[in-house]
This record gives C-alpha cells, structure tokens and sequence, in this order.
C-alpha cells in the first residue's frame, strides 16, 4: 500500500468566481451560470455541493478541472492557479465515461499512458484494480459491465494519477438505490485510505450527510453557495439514527421541502 | 434433407444430359466431370455427417443454399444449350463457361493477378491519404475550414471521370490507374474518417484531459479509436468504389487485369470468356469484402463481443 499514499491532498480556494454562457435562444445574450462563487476546501476534507439542477453545481466543477475559464475571479489549487486541466484534479462524472475501445486494465491505464509514466507504475495497476475490487475483470470491455463495476473503474481510472482533489458530478446518481449505498462506502472507504480533498456534486441530501464534512448548499441560477453547513456526526454514520433524520430535516427546511406549513408559507 | 445436394446434382446434370447429346463431347466433357465430382463429394459428406455432430450442423445450414446454387445452374443450362431461349453467342451455357475458364486458365490467372497488385496500391494508398486528410480535417477547425468545401466540391466526381485527364498527366498507365483507385477510395474515407473524428464524444475528450492527456493522446488515443465504426463505413464504400474504378480503368486504359480480359474477350466475341472472367471477379471482390469484414470484427470487438456477464 506504500504507492497509494504518495501525494499530499491539497486545498481548494474559489475566490469570486462568475460564469456566464451564450443563452441557447438569443446567440447575443449571455446566461449567468455562476454569480460570485467564493467557497474554500482545506486539504483531505470530503465536502458535498448540493441543489437543484441547473444551479451551476457542474460548472463549477469543471472550473475547478481546468476544462472551463472563468467570467472573472479566480481559482487556486493550494496556491497554484488553476488554468488548464490537469492529472491532479480527477473528475469522476455520473456517466463512467470508460473508453469503450479499452478494456478494464487499459482503460485503468490510461492516465499512466496519458502521462507517459506506464513503464515505471505499471505495477499499480492491479492494485487500483485490487482497491476497487475488479482484478477478474482486467480484460472485460465496458460493456460487460454493471453501472457499479464502470462506475468503479472510472474511480480507479482517476485515483492511478493520485490526484491531490478528486471532483465528483452526482458520480452515483445513475445507480439503483443498493448499488448506490454500497458504492458510498466504497468512496469513503477510498478516501479514508487516502486523504484525498473530494469535491462530490450531487442531488442527494441523504448521500451529502452520509459522506461529507461540510455540505455546500447552492441556490437557482445564476448559482451562488447559500449555505454551509458542518456536518460533526461520528463516521460511521448510521443513515437511521435520530441525528441523522434531525440533520435531514433541517437542510430540507433550508431548501424549502420540509412537510410542515411554516416552511411552505413563504 | 441431407440427399438434397446430390438430388439436386443429378437433376442438373439430368437435364444437361438429355440436352447435351448434339453438342460436341469435347465442349460438355469438363462440366460432367465437374457434376461427378460434385455428386461424389457430396454423396461421401451426406454419409459422414452421419458420425461427424459439427459437419452435420453445418450442413443443416448450408444445403438449401448449395441446392439452390445447384438448381440454379441447372436452370441456366435448360434456358442457354436446352431450349436456347437467349441468343448465341451472348449467352453461353453453363458447359461452355466452365470450358473457356479451363482452357484460359493461365491468362485469366494472370489477369487477376494484374488486378489484385492494381487494387491493393490503390487502395492502400487511397486509405492512408483518406485517414489522414480526414484525421485533420475533423480535428481540426481551420483545416476544416478550408479542406471542406474542396472535399465536398472535388470528392463527388466519380474518379472515373478523371481518366481522359490522368491519361494526360501521369507517366504510365499503371500509375495513373492506381491514382484514379486511390482518388475513388480516398473520397468516403476521408468523408467518414472526418465525421467521426469530428463527433468524438467531447465527455471523452474532457476525461481525458482530467487525466492528463496531451494532443497526441487525444488525438491518437481517444478521437481516432472513438471515430473507428465511422472510419470503417468509409473503408467499406471506399472498396466498392475502388471495384468500379479498377474495372473501368483496366478496360479503358491498361493492357492487363480482369477488366481488361472482359473487354479483350468481348472484342473477340468470346462470351464465354466474358462470363468466366466475371466468375473470378465475383469471387476476387466478395472475397475482399469478406476479409475486411473480418477485420472489422477482429478491430470492434469492443463494441459486440462475445461473452457477457
């Protein structure tokens, strides 16, 4: 296990960042997708973004990734600007996204190859194959696969570069109720074991609570963080204890959703 | 079910007999020795298929198809030598085909020959011109630019079309005809390379930069595996057009190959020359077609597969 502990995780800092789009309807007018987003991750915290579709959650993610520049602001990564993508931020998205053409242990590879250093660390491949628990699958296609299994290979894929942030878009939000708790675990067990910052996107309040530190709320567009909330509970979280359903219910007041008539009068 | 070849067999030949008995021995003695063997061949499987579970499946499978083949030269033989429905000399019988091929054996063997070297530099060139010009006109915008509206004016002309010029311009009739093979081929392979190039999925694009990659690995690694089932529609076009071309360029231009027998043969009032060349190209071209579908299953494995858990 010496390999998987190599890189030190690393901070986040967004600092006043906006985005806009060309509207889809008008090619003159722009859509603001973010509107002055500042926010802060310190190094090997798991911190969940959620809200409502369409409120710039994936935008800022791959600002973050480097695949997008941003209006205005800035974007730092420990005290490196962000200004392209880059081995050492992995984006896990909700479709696996596996090279089709590739079979598991190539498509596992491909950041060796990507980065031309398959020669000295080809001996990790099977041990990211071991940790996410495909070694009988090295030679399948990805269409054999299970949305779970891809979804796992697709973590591997982006764990081998050993990224110092790992950003997550709703990575288990394609996945049956059972297979999306047992995958849970296994990123937290992966982050456990190796102190990755994580930056997991999602829409699931339950999945925000059983996995994260803190759990940033964003608001509709143009999207801004409303809210940050600490989450102190013990890990192992149990999702059926009394602290758990209390926490559950106040960020839903937060959002809106609560059954009870105060929070549907405004 | 299993008697149906050589019940089939015997019929042909049946009638083939009873026609046959004015024609000179000489012209039938091949194509009865050809149903002899036939009969035997199949005679010996329709037993051994008895002990032999795989080749008794595969019969299954293949002897309607074989009957019909069979029945169907039958069929010819009655229309041509039989009733001589069609006129002569246009429309040999079955007798006289088989002869031409045996006793022309040598040319049309060097024919082919002519023909295969002819088609493959043609079309290997044409591939390698195709993926390339193709490979940068869909990666790349400003290539895109200014090598489209060239592709889609210049690529239409049947390469054909181009002969009376390529007649002019190159040294030698072999090389302009390989150029016109290639030029017919290059079109949809670059056409299709283009497209799927162009396509590639930008999800794997932007997965692979998150990894790492540079131009080079997305170029080579991501957009040309992702435009490969496109590149192959190309390859395949690419090949019947390259048919044609061969074809037409051999009877017009050059003094060698299958289209220039069909021609030479044509000329001569030999149409039993004509038709046993198309035989051979028949078997030539369908053969091509056959190995680049093996290839193409061999390279897409990834995309059917076999096995599935």
């Amino acid at each position: 296990m010496v390999a998987l502990a190599e890189t030190e995780p690393s901070s986040v800092h967004v600092q006043q960042v906006t985005k806009s789009f060309p509207a889809p309807d008008d090619p003159l007018a722009r859509r603001q997708a973010l509107g002055d987003i500042s926010l802060s991750i310190a190094p090997g915290e798991l911190v969940s973004l959620v809200g409502p579709s369409g409120c710039g959650k994936s935008t800022l993610l791959r600002l973050i990734a480097g695949l997008e520049a941003p209006d205005s602001g800035e974007l730092l990564i420990g005290s490196e600007p962000i200004n392209k993508p880059s081995a050492e931020r992995g984006l896990v998205f909700q479709d696996p996204n596996l090279f089709p053409w590739l079979t598991v242990r190539r498509n596992i590879e491909a950041g060796l190859v990507a980065r031309r250093v398959l020669h000295e660390k080809r001996n990790e491949v099977d041990e990211f194959m071991r940790l996410v628990g495909l070694q009988g699958f090295a030679d399948a296609y990805p269409y054999h696969l299970s949305g779970g299994m891809a979804q796992r290979v697709a973590l591997a894929r982006a764990l081998i570069n050993h990224p110092k942030v790992l950003l997550l878009d709703e990575p288990l939000g394609a996945l049956d109720a059972f297979t999306r708790m047992r995958m849970q675990d296994e990123v937290l067990r992966l982050w456990e074991n190796r102190r990755t910052t994580m930056l997991l996107v999602t829409h699931d309040i339950d999945e925000a609570i059983y996995m994260s530190d803190r759990i940033m709320i964003m608001t509709q567009p143009p999207g801004r963080i409303d809210r940050v909330i600490t989450n102190a509970l013990a890990r192992p979280r149990d999702r059926s204890s009394s602290e758990f359903l209390q926490l559950r219910s106040d960020i839903l007041e937060l959002l809106h959703f609560a059954g009870d008539a105060s929070a549907m009068s405004d | 079910m299993q008697l149906a070849v050589p019940l089939a067999s015997l019929l042909t030949f049946g009638t083939h007999w009873l026609f046959s008995k004015s024609a000179p021995p000489l012209e039938t003695h091949s194509y009865t020795l050809l149903f002899w063997e036939i009969l035997g061949v199949s005679i010996i499987l329709a037993i051994a298929q008895r002990f032999w579970p795989a080749l008794r499946e595969w019969m299954r499978h293949m002897s309607p198809i074989f009957t019909a083949a069979i029945l169907l030269v039958g069929v010819w033989d009655m229309i041509t030598s039989g009733f001589r429905l069609l006129p002569l000399p246009y429309f040999p019988g079955p007798a006289s085909v088989l002869r031409s091929l045996i006793i022309d054996r040598g040319l049309l063997a060097d024919s082919t020959w002519h023909s295969l070297a002819l088609l493959l530099s043609g079309y290997t060139l044409g591939v390698i011109v195709g993926l390339i010009s193709g490979v940068c006109i869909g990666w790349s915008s400003s290539v895109r630019y200014w090598g489209m509206p060239l592709l889609k004016v210049v690529g239409p002309i049947p390469a054909t079309a181009w002969i009376p010029l390529a007649m002019v311009v190159s040294p030698s009739a072999i090389v302009s005809s390989a150029g016109l093979v290639a030029l017919a081929v290059w079109f949809p392979v670059t056409m299709l390379t283009a497209s799927g190039i162009s396509n590639t999925r930008a999800s794997y694009l932007d997965v692979a930069r998150t990894l790492g990659a540079g131009r080079a690995y997305l170029i080579f690694r991501v957009a040309i595996p992702a435009a490969i089932p496109n590149i192959f529609i190309g390859l395949f076009m690419g090949l019947g057009a390259s048919f044609l071309t061969l074809v037409v360029a051999e009877s017009v231009g050059i003094k060698s190959g299958l289209g220039w027998y069909v021609s030479w043969a044509q000329g001569w009032a030999e149409y039993g020359k004509v038709f046993a060349a198309l035989i051979i190209m028949a078997g030539f071209f369908s053969t091509l077609m056959t190995l680049l579908f093996k290839v193409r299953d061999r390279v897409l494995v990834w995309q059917k597969g076999i096995i599935k858990w």
